[in-house]
């Protein structure tokens, strides 16, 4: 059959006969694998462009048009040691890419106000206290209205828009009282700079927005890696399938390309990409990433198939259909749906925050202009008092209090192999008081292990091992893995649902079910384990038992004890077998399990859950938890976890322990702290400041001080997330 | 007093030299990868070009 790999889907054309293609590359971290990279794909010759992202783990590729095959690419990358997958942009993300290149393009033009009207102003400043001229000061106010007027227009404009949106909504949001703050500013500082006043607040109006504009796209720019991440995972996952292009041709096609109605096929160990139902064949799937469950199933004619299901023993050939033909997907996706309907809205900390600042600071600059006319003072200078009270409370700092923390901490956290998939999700995190695992490729690891290798002599698993290379099937992989083998027996055969043999030295050696061996007397004593799939070895007349499951993750106990340690509740929600969840709840001392639990009994013990208050940590992988990680307050899923439950998961964990969890926690604990004691500097900022802008002797100076001083501290203080500790206990 | 005239449309078209800089910048794609950014600018040379050397 004749194999071919089809790239056309990811391909654009850059200009005149130049085609380009963008990878995901996994294990790119330095500048040596970025040099590497660079150099082996530009030494291809036609190729114009090879240019590692190093930020988005990818890898720009252009090429003269038709001379080369982007498989190429992919083969020189396997090569130098690096996997790579071609690589869709979803237009999610390039709308955040495009949003995070407006704000830094408004962040550079306050900037560059800012910087000038502040040239402008010291000389002021220092002339108001000796012998500057009123005409001076006059034409440097202008030059300063010159330089803030069109650019506060252009950079406000974030601002000014969400500010517009809210008002139309009839609601508020924290833009309104920004908004106001620096049109009123503005306005104030034209028409005292025509009286020819000896204050303007110019420079205090555009820095604010300079400080705000920073909150904003540090906040965007932790979406848009949010963003970046998820899209490499979707690449990552090489989502493909091999499709029957003619009667005995096959295409590796991207997933996206297929539709329903096609035919794919499906080689033992290889994971379905699509949902469908076999047409021809007869197999085992093991469903586990769908139903938690670990006992195989049994797929022929007529079984349907769901995409993440993995193929064990035979050949098959699967019919795709539309996702709502599948009955047990369609009812996880309602149940998913329901769940991220009844999500309730999270306020954010700093939507709580703005939410009672508008109305006291608005509160408080009306009653400063009403208490100085009423004192006796000119409805001028009392507007002008007034307006100084708006400047000088302006929330630069509370602008900045969250998301300066947000991407310091999210940064820590990705180093210890945590990916955040929603901004809010450190706030959340950091309140979880209840865990709930998943067992099945949570609590165990998604890979088979042979779990009594020690009792096998060496010699013999590494024999075993050797022959198992020749078999596709997952057990077989699981051996060959553990037994270190490189070198395949020459010789072997594979008999389909039976195993491998093979002869060496005119020995004959056998690979697969106990009975295929000769070997089922033996099989009583090995069933201990109800997870454990039993195959057998035979050297001769020498019979040999192996037990291959999944293991638990390395470091579960630890974390189990460390998240007890920290008063966390615990317990295990599995829709595996009683039998299997029990023994996984009691390795690790979890009392609180159920088994056999269908995604909406989850969703159930969730809800009870939320009703006595707890707030629930959802730690789950399968396509069954997905409805589950919606409803919980905060989800998390392995790098390994099926897309639905990945795409909705709050946090994705990479890597085989199990302690990114409690480094997660930890982090947002100590993250949401800092966010905490940001507000209150920023409030204490407010205390100190107020009453001086109410006296009305605020002088431009002063508001520029406090402004900058309060937002620097802020800043300085976030900075502090930035030592999250990778120790479990 | 009269160098002001000079002095302040010099030092604006600075600024704006410099801001009309960052925005080229900013479109060239320069801020796009600025991990990457930061360790090419501590990575070897390319390597010069093998080429016949006359003499």
């Amino acid at each position: 059959m004749h194999v071919t790999r089809d790239f056309s889907h990811y391909i654009r054309s850059a200009g005149e006969g130049i085609q380009h293609i963008d990878l995901a590359v996994e294990g790119v971290h330095c500048a040596g694998c970025m040099a590497k990279i660079e150099r082996g794909l530009s030494a291809i010759p036609d190729v114009t462009l090879a240019r590692v992202n190093l930020t988005d783990r990818r890898v720009a590729l252009e090429w003269k048009a038709g001379t080369l095959d982007p498989g190429r690419f992919i083969d020189r990358l396997q090569e130098l040691g690096y996997k790579a997958y071609p690589f869709e942009t979803e237009s999610a993300e390039e709308a955040e890419v495009a949003e995070s290149r407006f704000l830094l393009r408004c962040l550079g033009v306050a900037a560059f106000a800012t910087m000038n009207v502040m040239m402008l102003s010291i000389p002021v400043w220092s002339g108001n206290v000796s012998d500057m001229l009123p005409e001076q000061r006059d034409f440097f106010h202008w030059l300063s209205a010159l330089i803030a007027l069109p650019a506060a227009a252009y950079a406000g404009q974030p601002f000014f828009r969400s500010a517009w949106r809210a008002l139309s909504a009839k609601t508020t949001n924290m833009d309104v009282p920004i908004s106001i703050g620096v049109i009123l500013a503005l306005g104030m500082s034209v028409v005292e700079t025509i009286h020819h006043a000896e204050h303007a607040y110019f420079d205090a109006a555009i820095m604010l927005l300079t400080f705000l504009l920073v909150g904003r796209f540090l906040d965007q720019n932790m979406r848009r890696r949010t963003r970046a991440v998820a899209g490499n995972l979707a690449a990552l996952k090489a989502e493909t399938a091999a499709k029957f292009v003619g009667p005995d041709e096959i295409s590796q096609v991207p997933v996206a390309a297929i539709h329903a109605g096609d035919i794919v096929l499906l080689r033992p160990g290889e994971r379905c990409a699509v949902d469908g139902t076999v047409i021809e064949g007869r197999s085992e799937i093991d469903q586990s990433l769908i139903t938690g469950e670990t006992l195989y199933v049994t797929a022929e004619q007529g079984t349907p198939v769901y995409a993440g299901s993995m193929n064990i023993s035979g050949t098959l050939r699967v019919r795709v259909s539309a996702a709502s033909e599948a009955t047990l997907l369609a009812e996880i996706t309602r149940l998913l749906d329901n769940a991220l309907q009844a999500r309730s809205r999270y306020m954010r900390l700093a939507d709580r925050a703005s939410r009672l600042y508008a109305p006291v600071v608005h509160a408080t600059a009306l009653l400063t202009i009403l208490g100085w006319v009423i004192a006796g003072a000119s409805w001028h200078d009392a507007i002008v008092t007034g307006v100084a009270v708006l400047i000088i409370t302006c929330p630069c700092a509370l602008g900045l209090a969250i998301p300066t923390v947000q991407t310091v901490a999210s940064g820590a956290m990705f180093k210890s192999g945590v990916l955040l998939n929603s901004g809010d999700a450190i706030e959340r995190l950091a309140e979880a008081d209840h865990v709930i695992f998943d067992k099945t490729g949570t609590l165990t690891l998604p890979d088979l292990e042979v779990m009594n290798a020690a009792d096998i002599p060496a010699d013999i698993f590494e024999l075993a091992g050797r022959l198992a290379l020749s078999s596709h099937h997952p057990v077989a992989a699981a051996v060959a893995q553990a037994a270190d083998a490189k070198s395949p027996i020459v010789g072997a055969v594979e008999e389909p649902g039976q195993g491998v043999r093979a002869t060496v030295d005119g020995v004959e050696l056998r690979l697969g079910r106990p009975s295929f061996c000769g070997a089922e007397a033996l099989v009583g004593e090995a069933t201990l384990d109800p997870e454990a799939s039993i195959v057998a070895f035979s050297k001769g007349s020498a019979r040999f038992i192996l037990s291959v499951r999944q293991g638990l993750r390395p470091d579960a106990q630890a974390v189990v004890a460390a998240l007890k340690a920290r008063n966390i509740g615990l317990e295990i929600l599995s829709g595996d077998r009683e039998p299997a969840v029990k023994a996984a709840a009691h390795a690790l001392a979890i009392p609180e399990w159920r088994a056999g639990v269908t995604p909406a009994d989850k969703i159930a013990r969730i809800e009870e859950l939320k009703q006595r208050g707890a707030k629930v940590l959802m730690v789950g992988d399968g396509m069954n938890d997905a409805p589950s990680l919606a409803a919980a307050h905060v989800s998390m899923s392995p790098i390994s976890a099926a897309h639905l439950s990945q795409a909705t998961a709050d946090l994705v964990f990479l890597g085989r322990p199990l302690a990114p969890v409690v480094a997660a926690i930890d982090a947002s604990r100590k993250a949401l702290h800092l966010m905490r004691q940001n507000l209150w500097l920023a409030i204490g900022y407010n205390v100190l400041a107020v009453p001086v802008a109410i006296s009305g002797i605020v002088t431009p100076l002063i508001a520029a001080a406090a402004m900058s001083g309060s937002s620097i501290l802020v800043m300085l203080n976030s900075l502090r997330a930035r030592s999250a500790s990778r120790e479990i206990v | 007093m009269e160098i002001l005239v000079i002095l302040v449309p010099l030092a604006l078209m600075l600024g704006g030299a410099g801001l009309v800089a960052f925005l080229w910048s900013l479109r060239s794609g320069q801020y796009d990868d600025l991990d990457g950014a930061a360790w090419r600018a501590i990575a070897d040379d390319e390597p010069p070009q093998e080429a016949p050397v006359e003499r």
